[in-house]
């Protein structure tokens, strides 16, 4: 028997776990290694170089995709948490009552459907109300993104509401309180990290989305992922890892900030 | 003069009417722009081709029957489709291998995420939760830098003498096997290891006590009490590995099709959105069918847990 028999030990659990947390990383880790690569080609290095940094940000479709991406997440994220806060809002702290088994699988419906059946679906829906209308904006992307993004940002906020008790707004009702003013002065600050979290959960979603949006889209609605899977379909370029270091950049930043603003307790 | 009893009942009444127009805007948005569309891909799976893609409108089970079946075009006989089911088979296939591979290599790295100090657990998490939030397409490109001919795995192997010449890994299935699990392992640890923090190491030192082995430990005690999670990433993985299309377009390389693929094919080229909306109707059946083995299997083992 060893010397300090551990309850906890599993043979050969810690080496898998290690593997595990190593090849998660070290692909990206050379991914953004060759973004700093002098050389033209992603096969060799060639000395530390900003230049492929410096070519995505000359490029004019990858500035215009990144700017069409922000524009469609921040719009779809602001609605989806607006619709989810109310949604939420609606399903938790009560009895059970008629319809409310039904609102908790309508709004995790997105979840349950492959991306690709959401994306034909969107496709042929948009393209009948495209020829309805002659509207052919970037609105078929943020109502689709909406969609898919309101059971992102439904999870935190509701979470946070299942962990409030409703004592701190049945006193303020009994002292005489409006129901809006209860609703901003004691439930929305309580509420707040969950929104945020919900917010940034749902920005994130939007952003990554390359399926829905790749089926959604008309002719010059790129957004940065669409883009760079159609260079990568053409063929590798350190730019593209330029523009995906950026990319994780801000994904990490906003991750880490969701990880404190949900972690935080008060 | 309204009693109490009718005062309280008209109170809920109104409650409930609050509660319906306050989820109204989320469920109206994902009528319009997720569930309601589906349906129209069901009544197009009944229509015939239009000759420039879209659909006339006219009924024929002809996409269905594409589905899995071939018509001569000379002689009107029916024969297998063998292009689809060979699809329909390696999403299958490709789908369970990934779930098996990310299962046996999640449990482990969720069960020593588990057992790490408080402290440190959020650490560990952190660390599974990054990857989990980065776009899935940097990451598949990322597995493509890694495992195609001039990637690092065949120089080294070159640069070691181990092979004279680059293993093609990359446009294979084997490619698209590595590349999802890579990219789908989150979704399996983190749920194994939502049920895993929960899991009372008392019953593991009972176990110990009445001289159980460590196999059996992990088989009799700890693997039937975490099954909800493993089960729940099972579902996370299998789905979205059938529907997977980024992975397969960017390491399987047009010709290592999978169902995706095929649908976007019919809706591109192919120009026969009927068989595509059929197509898409058979993915979203064995979604179900999967979902519902997951929900009646929970049920199942609730009660006995419970």
């Amino acid at each position: 028997m060893a010397k300090n028999f551990s309850i906890k030990h599993q043979p050969g659990f810690t080496a898998i776990a290690a593997t595990c947390f190593i090849v998660l990383y070290l692909p990206i880790i050379v991914l953004v290694i060759y973004a700093f690569n002098a050389a033209s080609s992603t096969s060799e290095w060639g000395g530390f170089s900003l230049k492929w940094f410096q070519s995505a940000w000359q490029n004019t479709q990858v500035v215009d995709a990144t700017l069409r991406s922000f524009q469609i997440g921040s719009i779809a994220a602001v609605l989806s948490t607006i619709f989810a806060t109310m949604a939420a809002l609606a399903t938790t702290r009560t009895a059970p009552y008629p319809g409310l088994t039904f609102k908790y699988a309508a709004i995790n419906q997105p979840l349950m459907v492959p991306e690709i059946v959401t994306g034909v679906a969107l496709l042929i829906f948009f393209s009948r109300v495209k020829i309805f209308t002659g509207y052919s904006g970037i609105g078929y992307l943020v109502a689709a993104h909406t969609a898919f993004c309101i059971p992102f940002a439904y999870l935190p906020i509701r979470a946070r509401l299942e962990n409030m008790d409703l004592t701190l707004e049945r006193a303020a009702a009994d002292l005489y309180a409006t129901p809006w003013k209860t609703f901003r002065r004691i439930t929305l600050p309580l509420l707040w990290p969950g929104i945020l979290a919900g917010l940034m959960l749902a920005f994130v979603i939007s952003l990554d989305d390359v399926v829905i949006t790749e089926f959604v889209k008309s002719g010059g609605q790129d957004t940065l992922p669409t883009y760079m899977l159609g260079q990568i379909r053409r063929g590798i370029t350190p730019e593209i890892n330029a523009i995906s270091t950026a990319f994780l950049l801000l994904s990490v930043a906003i991750v880490t900030l969701f990880f404190f603003v949900s972690r935080k307790r008060d | 003069m309204a009693t109490a009893e009718e005062v309280a009942k008209a109170a809920e009444r109104r409650d409930v009417r609050d509660r319906w127009l306050l989820s109204a805007p989320a469920l109206l948005v994902i009528f319009l722009a997720a569930t309601g569309p589906l349906l129209i891909v069901l009544v197009y799976s009944f229509l015939t081709p239009g000759s420039y893609g879209d659909v006339k409108w006219q009924f024929s089970p002809e996409a269905w029957i594409a589905v899995f079946l071939e018509r001569d075009i000379f002689d009107d006989t029916l024969s297998i489709a063998a292009a689809h089911v060979t699809i329909f088979l390696r999403s299958i296939k490709l789908s369970v291998v990934t779930t098996i591979a990310t299962l046996a290599l999640g449990f482990p790295t969720a069960y020593f995420m588990a057992t790490r100090s408080e402290k440190t657990r959020d650490l560990w998490l952190f660390l599974i939760t990054i990857p989990f939030w980065t776009n899935l397409l940097i990451r598949t490109f990322a597995v493509l830098q890694i495992i195609r001919n001039e990637g690092i795995i065949n120089t080294i192997l070159l640069k070691l003498g181990i092979i004279s010449a680059p293993i093609q890994i990359l446009y294979t299935d084997t490619a698209i096997l590595i590349g999802m699990a890579y990219v789908y392992l989150p979704l399996m640890v983190l749920p194994i290891y939502a049920s895993m923090e929960k899991l009372d190491f008392r019953l593991v030192e009972a176990g110990y006590d009445l001289y159980a082995t460590r196999f059996q430990v992990l088989r009799r005690i700890i693997f039937p009490l975490v099954k909800p999670g493993v089960i729940a990433g099972s579902i996370l993985v299998f789905i979205p590995a059938l529907g997977a299309y980024v992975t397969p377009s960017v390491l399987g390389g047009g010709k290592n099709m999978m169902l995706s693929n095929l649908i976007e094919l019919q809706f591109g080229q192919g120009r026969n959105w009927p068989l595509g909306s059929a197509l898409s109707i058979a993915v979203m059946i064995i979604v179900m069918v999967a979902l519902l083995a997951y929900v009646r299997n929970a049920g199942k083992s609730g009660v006995r847990h419970g």
